[in-house]
């Protein structure tokens, strides 16, 4: 698809020049055990708390591989459009390194499980872009190593080791950070849609290395450089415009770009490379032989089929064209999967309380959960998946709204105190008397009474200064602490003002 | 196929395992002589052969997705020739 | 009086049953056996407790009745296998020290099923060797001598040589063992013992120390081939902690044990005869094929016309799991640590490995680390696993001509320590007969069928289809019943 927006490039002292981009995105995938050990994936356990012997590669432990990892990995792949294989198998990728228990990580080099996908970025203008997936493989992940805890010792914690992940390979298909963010952004969605990695980037449950490389547009590809282990949609942005603008200096000093491992320095904003790595660069990959191939059946395959969501292209469509969602409104909803979650289950209530169709009560309660809720669960800084507020809750508060029981300005008072006390409406109203009023009499008498009490002021209105209308609606409202109906209280002022 | 004394430093290198230069020099003809004998395979002519992938036909199992494991400690640190505060130590490492 | 350690795994177990003796004072004999044969080296470290506290369970279970399948029988381990609360090392000097605090799945079985360990057996060092030369706590020398009255020290095979020499010497009624090329079979051989490698993935591999893992199977050992029925059994079964366990139940093989070999047809490769085989071990293997026709088999010639290239297929794959395998040896978690005034951890690591790893283990993890490194990996690695298919093909080939197969054992007799260890291709040529059937995974057994004219032992070797560890066993029995061999070490030590 044809990028409208203007290209990107970097302005060098020589010339243009175009940035080009490729991401392998770890995400960790998600799984109650480890991928080839019974033990624990929580995160922020003690230290070696969460190590089996196998994760610890003690003499004789064998891998036995998770069936949910390779579930989720496939499911995966199926949502991305991608190619499943229904033969893979794992490999050896053999390094030493102190997070590296066996002295090689289990991954999938020559056959992934995951083949050729693809995923759709919305670009600025608006418009979309097809970047290329070339292939998703399981393996393990690493320990962790802490240097600041002794002055001459590093310590080593494998709380981590052997939890699964998926390597998710890009194509080379991104010519801009922007690019990149959305793509990040985008399969972050897309994963948390399919249910199979959290993308809680700060657990560090998603990272990306970063493959850049500039070159004059047209030309060939350039040598890439590859910073590692990005945390962080800004980060991966920022590395890419640090990382292209350090390529085209030194290719403008007439140096040339050596393909080399980097670290992102999030504290000074740059990359730098990892002499520490500069050694390992010979993997000596050959299939383990602890583990057979992997050999899906149609039946495995069409289970994960089956129990795929419905995926965030399709919802926007549906959440536009079937419910008539406002644009701005279907975007901030649909960007990730426990809005949708939620919305869903609010609609669906909100429907059966005022007896109508989903797409009649679609609009408003959009409205509704985009400014209230999402602005009160900010305001208290929560997220949806914790709302004190429940969507059946919600739907009340809504329905109490739409049959009038409850002004506009009643029912931004019942929310403040839902979102306080996780009460539900009808209590709360009940409770505190929030019902709105229409009752004409009552209205009427007071309405007598303030017009008495300021006989100046109803005299300048008379005498043509209209803006004291709104003066007596807001007395009127105070005296009925707030509780009458505004349109009620509109027409008998004015026909009391004459 | 020849390995020469720079190989075989290489290789030592990527398994690390220190040599000597007396024993680097020494390996030098015992690796040529073992390699010169497997090189024969060569000669074998196994065109359209997959390489072995399973030497008795058997399934790879899925375990299921529950905590079985893990919550051993001290069973993990027991013959660390250096654990320090519930984890490994190791030479400090610069990044 | 009972002379106990005259008794294998059978006589201990149907004596103790029978109430003829306590497990107890059975266990006491061999005890003092083996602390009487320090000589022989068999033992890296032994285990007397372990096996008085089994006779002891043993003998309180017989008073209520309960009778285990190996109640009353104490074992030598190899030493791979790792042992709860036991020193387990592979015979480095890398592990020394290293005390696991789990069990593998085969020591627990054998313990579950009632026998106790006398102690660990030495061997070669990570079962790489064919002559228990390569073990960091000194070589085994086997019982045997030549009759020559010269007293020069022989090699018990390798590399479950601790187990060979122990079995022979008769200070342990059997013993496990792994066999990767031929490491159960060729010790056994050399030493005058019975020895079944069974069918890949039918002993767990969960908890022995790795050497090659796609070759590695736990065998056992013992002075005949009904101890060995007995022992494999106990020994067998799936694992799910062994992604390549198989998954089938275990035959009842000594209740089924039979020396009748009617109908089935015993294929002799021609391929087994190599040049410069010894004319001794030529006529053995023609006495063998004599002996197998006369209990009731048919003799068939077939081909398996790969073999030549077993040996060089082996010394690619087997190294290159290996170091692979062997990189968990760093020093950070177990075993030993290396590390010099202010070093690297990289520098601990090359420090720790060196010093850690013996001359054998150490060629083979750098010819396994060449073969796969950038550029090599195909040439070799993917080339040896292609002939390794094709070496597989062979033997399914042959069993549409026959039902198991009959070849010597090993190329001589045992050697002299120190005969062959300055020449790493001499000792691989050891191997010869072994290697095929493990890049097979078949089952194989040596049993022993004569002496050679230096009064030293040979064996023959039988191969079977995979899961059929019956017919290997009947045929070996029918072999050891023809035999008759009782030929035994002098003691010396
Ligand atoms: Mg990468
Ligand atoms: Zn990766």
């Amino acid at each position: 698809m044809a990028d409208a927006s203007p290209a990107y490039r970097i302005q060098g002292a020589t010339g243009e020049w175009e940035v080009v981009i490729g991401l392998e995105v770890h995400a960790q995938i998600t799984s109650n055990a480890k991928l080839f050990s019974g033990a624990s994936t929580t995160f922020g356990s003690e230290p070696n708390a969460n190590v089996s012997l196998v994760d610890a590669a003690m003499p004789g432990m064998l891998p036995v591989l998770n069936g949910e990892c390779v579930r989720q990995a496939v499911r995966t792949g199926l949502a991305l459009g991608a190619q499943i294989n229904r033969w893979s198998r794992f490999d050896r990728k053999n390094y030493f390194y102190a997070d590296l228990p066996q002295g090689y990580q289990i991954s999938q080099l020559y056959h992934p499980i995951v083949g050729e996908g693809a995923l759709d970025i919305e670009i600025d203008d608006g418009g979309t872009k097809q970047i290329g997936i070339e292939r998703i493989h399981i393996e393990q992940d690493a320990g962790k190593l802490m240097h600041d805890q002794h002055p001459t010792r590093s310590y080593v914690d494998l709380n981590r080791s052997g939890v699964a992940l998926m390597e998710i390979v890009s194509r080379p298909d991104m010519r801009s950070p922007a690019e990149a963010g959305a793509y990040v952004r985008k399969l972050r969605t897309m994963l948390r849609y399919v249910g199979s990695c959290d993308g809680n980037m700060e657990e560090g449950s998603m990272r990306a290395d970063v493959n850049v490389s500039v070159r004059r547009p047209g030309d060939e590809l350039g040598t890439r450089t590859e910073t590692k282990n990005v945390n962080s949609v800004r980060f991966v942005m920022a590395a890419i415009e640090y990382e292209a603008q350090r390529q085209v200096d030194v290719i403008e000093a007439g140096g040339k770009i050596v393909q080399e491992t980097r670290l992102f320095d999030p504290d000074k904003v740059e990359t730098r490379s990892m002499r520490s790595k500069e050694d390992a660069h010979d993997y000596r990959y050959f299939p383990d032989p602890d583990l057979l191939p992997l050999e899906l059946s149609e039946a495995f395959l069409a289970e994960c089929r089956d129990s795929l969501p419905e995926l965030p292209d399709a919802k926007r469509a549906r959440y536009t064209d079937v419910l008539g969602i406002a644009s701005g409104n279907m975007t901030v909803i649909t960007a990730d999967v426990a809005n949708t979650v939620y919305f869903e289950a609010l609609l669906a209530a909100a429907a059966r309380v005022q007896g109508k169709a989903e797409p009649e009560v679609a609009r408003a309660t959009s409205n509704w959960l985009v400014s209230d809720l999402f602005g009160g669960l900010n305001r208290i800084g929560r997220s949806i998946e914790d709302s004190p507020v429940s969507p059946a809750q919600g739907a009340a508060l809504l329905g109490l709204i739409a049959d009038g029981t409850l002004s506009g300005t009643l029912a931004k008072q019942v929310f403040e105190i839902m979102l306080e006390t996780g009460d539900d409406p009808a209590r709360i109203v009940e409770e505190r008397g929030l019902k709105q009023t229409s009752d004409t009499g009552a209205i009427e008498t007071v309405i007598a009474g303030i017009l008495a009490a300021n006989a100046d002021k109803v005299a300048d209105y008379r005498g043509g200064k209209d803006k004291l209308f709104g003066f007596f609606v807001g007395q009127t409202m105070k005296a009925m602490a707030g509780k009458a109906n505004p349109a009620v209280v509109n027409d008998l002022l004015k026909k009391a003002l004459g | 196929m020849s390995v020469d004394i720079a190989t075989v430093r290489r290789i030592a290198g990527l398994a690390r395992i220190a040599v000597s230069d007396a024993e680097a020099e020494a390996l030098v003809p015992e690796l040529n002589n073992i390699l010169g004998w497997v090189e024969h395979l060569a000669e074998v002519d196994t065109d359209g052969v997959e390489p072995l992938h399973a030497v008795i036909p058997n399934q790879l199992r899925l375990r299921d997705d529950v905590i079985t494991d893990g919550g051993l400690r001290d069973a993990v640190l027991a013959n660390a020739p250096q654990a320090e505060h519930g984890f490994f130590a190791v030479p400090k490492v610069i990044e | 009086m009972t002379n106990f350690t005259d008794l294998g795994i059978a006589g201990l177990r149907d004596g103790f049953r029978r109430g003829d003796f306590s497990a107890r004072e059975a266990a006491d004999a061999y005890v003092q056996a083996v602390s009487d044969a320090k000589a022989l080296n068999a033992f890296i470290v032994e285990t007397p407790d372990h096996a008085i506290e089994a006779a002891e369970a043993a003998d309180r279970g017989r008073a209520v009745g309960e009778l285990r399948p190996l109640s009353g029988v104490p074992l030598g381990i190899k030493d791979l296998f790792c042992t709860a609360g036991h020193q387990t090392t592979a015979a480095s000097h890398m592990l020394e020290g290293f005390t696991p605090t789990y069990e593998s799945t085969v020591t627990a079985k054998l313990f579950g099923a009632g026998a106790g360990m006398l102690g660990k057996l030495n061997m070669d060092q990570f079962a790489m060797g064919s002559s228990n030369e390569t073990s960091a706590y000194g070589n085994v020398v086997s019982p045997w001598r030549r009759s020559d009255g010269g007293n020069t020290p022989l090699t018990p095979g390798g590399s479950s040589g601790g187990s060979s020499a122990a079995i022979a010497a008769r200070i342990v009624p059997a013993a496990t063992g792994t066999d990767t090329g031929g490491s159960i079979r060729q010790p056994a051989a050399f030493t005058g013992i019975s020895g079944i490698k069974p069918t890949y993935g039918r002993c767990s591999r969960w908890g022995i120390v790795a050497f090659a893992s796609s070759l590695d199977q736990a065998g056992a050992m013992a002075r005949d081939v009904k101890d060995c029925a007995i022992l494999l059994e106990a020994m067998s079964g799936f694992d799910p902690k062994d992604g390549t366990s198989l998954d089938v139940s275990v035959p009842a093989w000594e209740d089924r044990l039979s020396a009748d070999l009617r109908g089935k047809r015993v294929g002799i490769p021609k391929e087994y005869r190599v040049e410069g085989m010894p004319a001794e071990i030529e006529a053995l293997w023609q006495q063998g094929i004599d002996w197998l026709r006369d209990a009731g088999a048919e003799i068939v010639d077939v081909s398996l016309p790969h073999t030549r290239h077993a040996l060089p297929t082996y010394y690619i794959v087997a190294p290159a799991e290996a170091s692979s395998n062997l990189a968990r040896y760093d020093g950070v978690r177990y075993g030993i640590r290396e590390l010099p005034e202010g070093a690297s951890l990289a520098e601990m690591y090359a420090a720790t490995r060196a010093a850690g790893f013996g001359a054998e283990v150490k060629r083979r993890i750098l010819i396994g680390t060449y073969v796969l490194s950038a550029g090599f990996y195909d040439a070799y690695y993917t080339k040896a696993q292609k002939v390794r298919a094709l070496i597989a093909r062979d033997f399914q080939e042959a069993w549409a001509r026959c039902d198991l197969l009959l070849t010597p054992t090993a190329p001589s007799a045992a050697f002299a320590l120190g005969e062959k260890s300055d020449d790493p291709l001499a000792m691989y040529l050891n191997d010869v007969f072994t290697v095929p059937s493990s890049l097979a995974g078949l089952p194989a057994m040596s049993v022993p069928g004569g002496i050679d004219a230096a009064g030293l032992p040979l064996g023959l070797q039988i191969i079977g289809k995979p899961l059929d560890e019956q017919s290997v066993l009947d045929a070996g029995l029918a072999i050891e019943q023809r035999a008759g061999f009782s030929a035994r070490a002098e003691r010396w030590w």
